[in-house]
C-alpha cells in the first residue's frame, strides 16, 4: 500500500484509541482502498526449538517471499518435509514466525492474530471433528467461537451442509463418515465464518481418488465465488487442476514459482519418455543413453529411466538403435513432477 | 478493525480487546456439547461421592457411633460428609482437566481447532476452566443437598461449603490443566490418580482427624491443599468456622488457583503456538 494512505492510516487508527466507533468505519474504508496483495510474506524463516538438549534447532522454513493476490488459487508444492504445513500455521497465525514479517489483509500477523483469525478459514492435515457429536453440531458449535447467533450459525449450516452434500447425513454422528466426508464437512466448518482466505493443508491427502476428485470439484466451486484459496499439496495433478499460481519448496526453500503451466515450459521439456526395466536389472543403459546424448536430461530411479526431450518417439527409435531393450516405454507430456526433478534432483512422493 | 468484506458480519463483530470475549466464547462451546454428552458424567461425579458418603458416613459410621473421643460427640456422619465433600470437589477437579485437556491438546482434539479461531491460548484455557467451575459446582450442590436431606448438617453455613468445595477442586483442576497440556497422555493420567490423588484422600483428614497420625505424617497432611480443603468445609458445615481460619484456607486453596491458571497460562501457549 502506498506511504500516504498508508500514514494516514496509522494516524486514524491512533485517532480511534481516543474516540472509538465513530472513525472506524473510515479506516474500513481507508484500508480497503489501497490493498492489492491479499498475503505478502518476506524472509519468512521458521526455526524450531531443540526437543531435547542432544539435538540441534531446525530450520523448518528458511526465508520465503510471496504474494498473494484476492480471488486466486495459490498452492505449495513439496515433499513431505518441505516446510509446507509450517508455512501453513504461521499465515494462520498460530505459529510465530522465527524470522520475516507476514501482512494478512493489511495487518501484520505478529500483533494482530486475533483480528487476521476471525478472517480466515483454516482446514489443518487432521480434521479435528468431534466424534461425539453430529455433522451439524460441529457446526454450530464451530459457530460460538465467531460469536454467531444460534439463528445466523443455524442458517449457514444449512446452506453449508448443503455445499458439502452432508444434508442427508446432518444428524448422524461425525464417526459414522467416511474420509472424504470428514474433510468435507471440516472444509464447510472453516467456512462458516465466511473467511476471505481459505487455507487447506493437504486436503485429499488419504482420500479415494473418487472421494478427491468430489473435493476438489467442491474446491473449484469456491474459487468461483471469490474466496482464495491456499493449499498445500504433494499431488501433481492437484495443484495443477486447481492452483492458478504456485511454489515449489523443497527443504525449507522456494526453488520455483509460476503457473503450473509456466513452470512446466520452464523447467522440463516438452515430453518424457519413461523406460521401465526390471528393478535388478544394471544401471548401464543410461550410461549409453548420456554417451549418446539422446535426451536433455536424464533421472535414474528404481527400475526406471526418465528421460527429458522434445520428441518422445525419436529418443525411444534412439534408444532402441542403440540395443536398448526395456520392459515398457511410455511417452507422456510433462508434469509438474518432472519440473520437481529437474529442480532437486529426487521424487516428490517417495 | 478488520478488513471485512461483507460488514454486516457478526463475525467480525471482534473488538480489538477482547477482555472476556473469547473466553465467553471458549466457555459457550463447553456448554454446547455438555448440553449434548452430560449423561455420560453423572455417574462419576456424583453418583460415586454419593455412593460413599452412604457406605461409609452411614455404615462406617454406625460402627464408630456418636461417642468416639476424637470427634468430640459430634455424629461420624456429620464428621465425614463435608471431608467427603472436599475429597470429591477435588477429584472432580482433577477429572474434569486432566482427562479433556489432555484430549484437546492432543492431534486432532479440539484446541487443535479453537486455536484457529479469533480465541487465544488464555481465552481457551480459560474458557475451559470456568467450565470446570461450573461442572465442580454443580456436583458439591448436588451432594450438599444430599448432606441436608441426611441430616449430617444443620448450619446455614453449609451453604457456603459449595463456593469452599468449587475453590478447592479449581486448586487442583488449574495446575493439572497446566501439566495435562504440556505432558500428560492417559498412562501419566492414572499415574496422577494412584500417586497423588489416593494418597491425599486416605491422609488429608476426609476420613479421620489428621491429629490421629505420627506427627511426620501430620504436618506432611496440614501442608497439602485437600487438608485446607476439607477443614475448611468441615468448620463451615458443622458452624464451627472462624473468619481468620476460613480466610487463611481460603486464601491457601486461592493461591495454589492462581499459581496453577499463571502456569497454564504459559503451558498453553507453549503447546498450542508452536
Ligand atoms: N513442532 C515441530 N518441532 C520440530 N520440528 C518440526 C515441528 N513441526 C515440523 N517440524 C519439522 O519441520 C520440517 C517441515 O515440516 P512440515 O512443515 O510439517 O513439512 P510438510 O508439511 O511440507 O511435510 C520437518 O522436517 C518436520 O520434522
Ligand atoms: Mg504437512
Amino acid at each position: 500500500m502506498d506511504d500516504g494512505l498508508f500514514c494516514s492510516c496509522v494516524i486514524l487508527r491512533l485517532y480511534c484509541l481516543i474516540s472509538r466507533d465513530i472513525c472506524n468505519r473510515a479506516v474500513l474504508v481507508a484500508n480497503l482502498a489501497p490493498v492489492t496483495a491479499l498475503v505478502e510474506a518476506r524472509g519468512l524463516v521458521k526455526v524450531y526449538a531443540p526437543k531435547d538438549r542432544k539435538s540441534e534447532p531446525f530450520t523448518a522454513v528458511d526465508g520465503i517471499d510471496f504474494t498473494l493476490h484476492r480471488g486466486e488459487v495459490f498452492g505449495f508444492l513439496g515433499p513431505n518435509g518441505a516446510g509446507k504445513s509450517s508455512t501453513m500455521r504461521m499465515l494462520s497465525c498460530v505459529s510465530p514466525v522465527t524470522g520475516g514479517t507476514i501482512s494478512i489483509l493489511g495487518m501484520d500477523a505478529a500483533t494482530d492474530g486475533r483480528a487476521i483469525r476471525s478472517r480466515l478459514g483454516v482446514v489443518a492435515q487432521d480434521d479435528a471433528l468431534d466424534n461425539e457429536l453430529t455433522v451439524r453440531e460441529n457446526l454450530l458449535i464451530y459457530g460460538l467461537y465467531f460469536g454467531l447467533s444460534k439463528a445466523v450459525a443455524s442458517e449457514r449450516a444449512s446452506e453449508l451442509l448443503q455445499f458439502a452434500q452432508l444434508e442427508e447425513r446432518a444428524a448422524d454422528r461425525v464417526s459414522a463418515l467416511s474420509g472424504g466426508m470428514r474433510r468435507r464437512l471440516s472444509i464447510a466448518r472453516s467456512l462458516l465464518n465466511r473467511p476471505d482466505v481459505l487455507l487447506l493443508d493437504e486436503p485429499t491427502t488419504g482420500l479415494d481418488p473418487q472421494a478427491r476428485h468430489i473435493l476438489w470439484d467442491k474446491l473449484y466451486q469456491l474459487k468461483q465465488q471469490g474466496v482464495t484459496l491456499v493449499l498445500t499439496t504433494h499431488y501433481m495433478d492437484e495443484a495443477e487442476q486447481l492452483c492458478d499460481r504456485l511454489v515449489v519448496m523443497h527443504k525449507g526453500k522456494i526453488v520455483a514459482e509460476g503457473s503450473p503451466r509456466q513452470l512446466i515450459e520452464a523447467y522440463a521439456s516438452r515430453e518424457v519418455l519413461e523406460l521401465r526395466f526390471a528393478v535388478t536389472a544394471e544401471a548401464a543403459p543410461a550410461d549409453k543413453i548420456r554417451e549418446a546424448d539422446l535426451c536433455h536430461r536424464l533421472e535414474v530411479l528404481p527400475g526406471r529411466l526418465v528421460c527429458s526431450t522434445d520428441d518422445g518417439e525419436r529418443t525411444l527409435a534412439g534408444a532402441h538403435r542403440l540395443g536398448i531393450r526395456p520392459d515398457s516405454a511410455i511417452v507422456r507430456r510433462s508434469s509438474l513432477e518432472d519440473v520437481f526433478l529437474s529442480l532437486t534432483g529426487r521424487s516428490l512422493v517417495d | 478493525m478488520t478488513l471485512a468484506i461483507d460488514n454486516g458480519d457478526p463475525a467480525n463483530a471482534l473488538p480489538r480487546r477482547i477482555g472476556w470475549v473469547g473466553a465467553r466464547r471458549a466457555l459457550s462451546y463447553h456448554l454446547f456439547r455438555y448440553r449434548r454428552t452430560w449423561r455420560g458424567t453423572v455417574v462419576i461425579s456424583i453418583v460415586n461421592p454419593l455412593l460413599f458418603l452412604l457406605a461409609i458416613g452411614l455404615g462406617l459410621g454406625r460402627v464408630v457411633g456418636n461417642h468416639a473421643p476424637t470427634l468430640h460427640g459430634t455424629s461420624y456422619l456429620a464428621f465425614f460428609a463435608p471431608g467427603m465433600l472436599a475429597a470429591a470437589a477435588m477429584q472432580n477437579g482433577i477429572i474434569e482437566s486432566a482427562f479433556p485437556v489432555s484430549r484437546a491438546t492432543a492431534p486432532g482434539g479440539s484446541y487443535a481447532v479453537a486455536k484457529t479461531t479469533p480465541l487465544d491460548p488464555t481465552d481457551i484455557m480459560i474458557g475451559h476452566l470456568l467450565f470446570m467451575a461450573l461442572r465442580i459446582a454443580m456436583s458439591a450442590t448436588a451432594f450438599v443437598a444430599i448432606m441436608v436431606a441426611l441430616g449430617a448438617t444443620r448450619s446455614l453455613s453449609v451453604l457456603l461449603t459449595i463456593p469452599a468445595a468449587t475453590l478447592t477442586g479449581l486448586a487442583f483442576a488449574a495446575p493439572t490443566a497446566a501439566w495435562a497440556a504440556r505432558a500428560a497422555n492417559p498412562e501419566a493420567v492414572g499415574k496422577l490418580f494412584k500417586w497423588v490423588v489416593m494418597p491425599l484422600y486416605l491422609f488429608s483428614g476426609t476420613f479421620f482427624p489428621v491429629r490421629q497420625l505420627p506427627p511426620v505424617l501430620r504436618d506432611l497432611a496440614y501442608a497439602t491443599p485437600l487438608w485446607h480443603g476439607v477443614q475448611l468445609c468441615r468448620s463451615l458445615s458443622m458452624g464451627t468456622a472462624t473468619l481468620g481460619a476460613a480466610l487463611g484456607h481460603a486464601a491457601y486453596l486461592a493461591g495454589l488457583f492462581v499459581v496453577g491458571i499463571v502456569l497454564a497460562r504459559h503451558a498453553y501457549r507453549r503447546r498450542l503456538y508452536v
